[in-house]
């Protein structure tokens, strides 16, 4: 069982799906996301017949080799750029043969940012009945940590050494401009929240999108005991915004954070990728509110986007 | 059985619908597909049909067609698709997939020139991108011979002892983009010819995993797997050959066309339609009193070296027509099939109608008539025609 403290309360219940989705012995590193992110996708899902697709990222390693795999559901492992067009492939089955299964993609930032967009955006456009799961580790991990699209601004990786220049990517604004039923972003830190949204991304039909930020102590080089802090960190900063778009129009905000300067210092000053490369507390603040602003904007919600706290 | 006037991309796809409709006692038919000159008709008519629990999923990119046919494959459904040229090139990637996950998935090529410099016209070069791949490879030369192989390959891929992708190619324009009459069978004929798709090793409710992690030793012995099927693709193809005549009353064509090769001591060997073009000048020349016969590689993927190996013997002299060229080496089938004729035998590769040149009689009936000149094998020949 991989009910460890660092799960932060959410211990196994009777309410799980009987077996793990990522079973024990699987080749995850200490502190990793995607962990924590199946884990609570095994309660979620309770014993929905589901199937999954994982193009090349961590999570194509941790499955293992062959025969056995660290998987307990039905999974393909697809191509880079093709879990959106497999996935496809299988939902459209499923559908003709009058099949519940819910098709899952879980995919890492490169194949959901970048090498994938392409598909991503197809499988949206034509609104497939696909559950997409992007577990954002703002890096390459597999490869060794090189800079993604999803790589925040002054993060150093292996291949932008001294921190990478330009910002993230926006991929819930992306989603949400293909309008499709569902697309939310989820705090590894905020479980109920994070519970009902997989819940609810699970019994809707068409295409749904979920953002995850995946904590990666390899790649943050931080310590993996500390993941899920950090995301709330992130939240509390205002830094990742929790919040889900309904048919592209509807912008719900889910967690009002603190903006709080010393939440922003402690994400910033726990994860070495941060260190030497210039991107300070007083640096990141006017893109956090230039985009709190545009939320606000989004979802009609009259509430000062700095706060003092 | 009607007889239909259509083009050989309508009619890859009229066989493609009826063996998807075939399956609809079983997981059905499910299709990613998009348009790339001349395939583009193939891809249009299977977007108009109507079939019975199926899907044709119009895909943003011929990667993703691709992606969509290896999941509908992977959960239990017929699948096809069709493209060519640098569509295949950019399909790649996900055609290398559908091997490695043995999923049986048969694809329609109308052969065209690799570009840039862009060109549209009939070159076997996108195909042969995928010789390696452990996919089935069939060039047909004419219409009917599209029809067949189309539903021959849906057979031919499924059989448990084979199980991979099929690849049916037909020369771009030429025959992709002229009409003839078809032979077309009834829906009840097609169900008895291709009984419902089974893929042992489908997703369904077990916890497996297709297409993860292995050792090298692990890749090796499926590799050898994976050529061992290959190689019984010879011997089931017979099997499908008689078994689709018991049901149609007319018998598909064989792997390697030969003919008038018995009493010749000259040889045309080529694939697609270079073939047809050398049999009506084996009859010419037949008439001008040469002993000339010719060879089509119809299935160039298992590569049938036995039988080659017995057409050859006693052959003096070989000309191998590539409709393509291994830039540094020569022409493809020619590098494939020169090891097959006897030592002494002359075999000189003319590499003709490279990039869509209009191959006539005359430039098969010159090129032969230097080769019976010649008293050794030249290098490989790239030959210029109009």
């Amino acid at each position: 069982m991989m009910n460890e403290p660092a799960l932060n309360g959410m211990a196994h219940t009777e309410q799980d799906r009987s077996e793990p989705l990522l079973r024990a012995g699987n080749s995850n590193c200490g502190g990793c996301g995607m962990s924590n992110l199946m884990q609570m996708l095994r309660r979620a899902a309770a014993e929905r017949e589901l199937k999954l697709v994982i193009p090349a990222c961590c999570a194509a390693v941790t499955g293992g080799s062959f025969p056995e795999s660290a998987f307990s559901i039905p999974t393909i492992m697809s191509t880079f750029a093709s879990a959106a067009s497999v996935a496809n492939g299988d939902a459209s089955v499923a559908q003709l043969n009058g099949e519940e299964t819910r098709v899952i993609c879980l995919a890492g930032d490169g194949g959901t940012y970048d090498i994938g967009m392409g598909t991503l955006s197809a499988a949206a456009e034509r609104n497939e009945d696909i559950l997409y799961i992007c577990y954002d580790n703002e890096i390459y991990g597999n490869t060794g940590g090189q800079r993604s699209s999803a790589t925040p601004a002054g993060a150093a990786t292996t291949s932008t050494l001294h921190g990478k220049q330009e910002t993230k990517k926006d991929i819930l604004g992306i989603m949400a401009a293909h309008r499709i039923p569902y697309a939310a972003s989820i705090s590894l830190a905020h479980i109920d929240d994070t519970l009902r949204k997989l819940q609810f991304a699970l019994d809707a039909r068409g295409f749904r999108f979920l953002h995850v930020l995946s904590p990666c102590p390899t790649g943050w080089k931080s310590e993996p005991a500390m993941g899920i802090e950090l995301v709330r960190l992130a939240v509390r900063s205002g830094l990742f915004p929790v919040f889900e778009v309904f048919d592209g129009e509807r912008y719900v905000l889910n967690v009002e954070p603190e903006f709080s300067g010393e939440a922003l210092m402690m994400y910033l000053s726990l994860q070495r990728r941060f260190r030497n490369t210039g991107v300070t507390e007083e640096s990141l603040r006017p893109s956090i509110e230039r985009y709190w602003n545009y939320l606000r904007l989004m979802s009609g919600r009259i509430v000062p986007a700095r706060r003092n706290v | 059985m009607a007889v239909e006037l259509i083009s050989a991309n309508h009619a890859a796809a009229l066989a493609a619908t009826l063996a998807g409709r075939a399956n609809r006692t079983a997981r059905g038919f499910c299709s990613g597909v998009y348009p790339i000159t001349p395939s583009t008709e193939c891809m249009e008519y299977l977007c108009g049909q109507e079939i019975e629990k199926g899907k044709v999923v119009r895909a943003d990119s011929e990667h993703n067609a691709m992606g969509i046919c290896i999941g509908a494959s992977a959960s239990g459904a017929r699948s096809f698709t069709t493209t060519c040229s640098n569509g295949l090139a950019y399909m790649i990637e996900n055609c290398v997939a559908a091997a490695g996950y043995r999923l049986p998935i048969v694809m329609s090529i109308a052969n065209r020139t690799l570009g840039p410099p862009w060109n549209i016209w009939a070159d076997h070069g996108d195909s042969l991108l995928m010789r390696d791949l452990g996919w089935l490879q069939f060039y047909s030369a004419d219409i009917q011979q599209v029809f067949d192989t189309v539903l021959c390959a849906f057979r031919l891929a499924e059989d448990p002892r084979v199980m991979m992708p099929a690849l049916c190619c037909m020369d771009g324009f030429i025959l992709s983009h002229t009409m003839a009459q078809v032979e077309v069978p009834s829906q009840e004929q097609v169900d008895r010819c291709l009984p419902p798709t089974d893929i042992p090793h489908r997703l369904d409710k077990s916890a497996h995993t297709l297409g993860q992690m292995e050792t090298p030793h692990q890749s090796v012995v499926h590799r050898a797997q994976h050529h061992q099927a290959m190689l019984n693709a010879r011997q089931v193809y017979a099997e499908v050959q008689d078994s689709f005549e018991e049901i149609f009353g007319r018998r598909p064509a064989d792997p390697l066309v030969s003919y008038r090769t018995e009493d010749a001591e000259t040889l045309i060997v080529s694939m697609g339609t270079l073939g047809v073009t050398a049999e009506r000048v084996v009859d010419l020349l037949r008439e001008q009193g040469q002993s000339v016969g010719s060879v089509r590689v119809r299935m160039f993927r298992p590569m049938l070296d036995e039988e080659l190996r017995k057409i050859f013997a006693g052959k003096k002299r070989i000309a191998v027509l590539d409709r393509d060229i291994s830039i540094g080496f020569g022409g493809v089938l020619w590098g494939e099939v020169r090891g097959f004729a006897d030592p002494s035998a002359i075999v000189q590769n003319y590499m003709v109608g490279v990039a869509g040149g209009d191959v006539r009689p005359e430039h098969m009936i010159n090129l032969l008539a230097e080769l019976e000149q010649a008293n050794e094998s030249g290098a490989p020949r790239i030959v210029e025609v109009a």
